[in-house]
């Protein structure tokens, strides 16, 4: 198993901060924004703070998004994060409607502002927000999150959420207010975390030295 | 509701983690990085970094000072002060920042708020607001690190900067910053009443009572702490321990 990762470069990510995590999780880690090393990369990260509409122009202007769906077919394990997750699904209703990469069915939507019972809720959602079990989910074994106790703490910041079609693409989900925001999404060698695992403590340094050693 | 966030902020000016009372009489306190470590350690939730002397000199000096705190600190790295266009929020991201604070650029140029928002989301893009109050119920905007009045009040331009983009609003009480007499609570709820974005209270934290009591009262959704920490006052621990037997909800976290 390859600790080499790619961490793609489309010029609107927390790279540094993403790259040091890895490392220091015992990846060794190359920034790239060439798409031919993107296909033929071991493992990929996308990470990616910001809008929709402008990471996924980014992507495809520079031709990365073909390269990445077509690693991904090869099997390439590829973890998203924040806005890397995003971009993983079909499409966002942020800034206007935008296609995505396709590799998880769903779209991606506003945070609802108001709870069933009309109280607001801050925008965007900023914070330390426990993982929980999706509805018909039984545990984390074999996921990125397997030695992740129920419970735990990680940072989100977002205003979007990912909506997978499918409840098994529904790995983990916090709850904000009375919204169940999916928080891990994954379909077969795909990842995407909505919070950082490269900001949320030892918790997150966790969950990236799964993807690193295990996937 | 997301746990309340404990914050530390480190005033920067030059190499030095600095500390003034209202922004004056700045004191060095010591080492950047090693105060971003050890409350990084004792569980911070998050840590602000402010280049106190950003906007005299046109520029942010925080490029390196952060790159090193990402090498070792995993939470979020708010940094500001200097930031004047999309290219330097580029770059400090590019450091391992996670949100940039603007305030005299924004108050100068308004639609530099909707450009940050645009290219990095909203959700990076923190208004900084430092408030004197100036009459009952009423604050007028400072710029340069609380130096420059700007005519501007606080309550409309916290409204106008989130409808310009802003994710979050770092309040800073210029009449109680460094002086540990409690938060603003009054500016803080009225900003937090106009806004749906959150809320970090900055400036006078004496306590962790102090804490408590802008939470509960001012609706804050984040506490910034500074001298409270810097002088060893209270421990991170603490703050968040009287929380909690408060019925605060903040994260749990075992150092």
């Amino acid at each position: 198993m390859s600790r080499e990762i790619t961490l793609i470069d489309y010029g609107v990510g927390n790279l540094f901060s993403v790259a040091r995590a890895l490392e220091h999780c015992g990846a060794q880690v190359s920034i790239s924004a060439d798409p031919d090393e993107v296909r033929r990369a071991s493992k990929l990260l996308l990470p990616g703070v910001g809008a929709f509409g402008n990471g996924m122009q980014r992507l495809s202007e520079k031709g990365i998004d073909l390269a990445v769906t077509e690693a991904v077919s090869r099997g390439t394990p590829l973890l998203g994060v924040c806005l890397g997750m995003q971009l993983l699904l079909d499409s966002s209703d942020e800034f206007g409607l935008g296609h995505g990469l396709g590799l998880i069915p769903g779209k991606v939507v506003a945070i609802p502002e108001h709870t069933a019972d009309g109280s607001r809720l801050k925008i965007p959602h900023i914070g330390w927000n426990g993982l929980v079990l999706p509805i018909g989910r039984k545990g984390w074994q074999g996921s990125l999150l397997e030695t992740t106790p129920v419970g735990t703490p990680m940072y989100f910041v977002h205003s979007f959420m990912a909506c997978p079609d499918a409840s098994e693409h529904r790995l983990a989900d916090c709850l904000y207010g009375d919204t169940r925001v999916a928080a891990v999404i994954g379909r077969d060698n795909v990842w995407g975390a909505q919070f950082h695992p490269e900001k949320s403590g030892e918790a997150g340094l966790k969950v990236l030295r799964h993807f690193v050693e295990r996937s | 509701m997301s746990n309340i966030r404990l914050i530390a902020r480190l005033d920067i000016k030059g190499p030095n983690l600095i500390k003034g009372i209202r922004f004056e009489g700045l004191r060095v306190i010591g080492s950047p990085a090693e105060h971003a470590l050890r409350y990084y350690q004792q569980g911070a939730d998050e840590l602000i970094y402010i280049d106190s002397v950003a906007s005299l000199y046109g520029r942010n000096n925080l490029s390196d000072i952060v790159q090193s705190a990402a090498r070792n600190v995993f939470i979020p790295l708010t940094v500001g002060g200097g930031i004047r266009s999309t290219d330097d929020v580029r770059h400090l991201l590019r450091c391992g920042a996670d949100k940039v604070a603007v305030n005299t650029a924004a108050i100068a140029q308004p639609g530099l708020i909707t450009e940050i928002a645009r290219e990095f989301g909203s959700q990076c893009m923190v208004l900084s607001i430092q408030a004197k109050q100036i009459a009952p119920g009423r604050w007028e905007a400072y710029t340069d690190t609380g130096r420059e009045r700007s005519g501007v009040d606080v309550i409309e331009w916290a409204r106008r900067g989130v409808q310009l983009g802003a994710g979050e609003i770092l309040i800073t009480s210029v009449d109680r910053e460094g002086t540990r007499k409690g938060f603003d609570i009054d500016l803080v709820r009225t900003v937090a009443a106009e806004v749906n974005v959150p809320i970090i209270a900055s400036g006078g934290m004496g306590s962790a009572q102090d804490a408590v009591d802008v939470v509960r009262q001012g609706h804050a959704d984040a506490v910034a702490m500074a001298d409270i920490l810097h002088n060893k006052r209270a421990t991170l621990a603490e703050v968040r321990q009287h929380l909690k037997s408060a019925g605060v909800e903040v994260r749990s976290y075992e150092s």
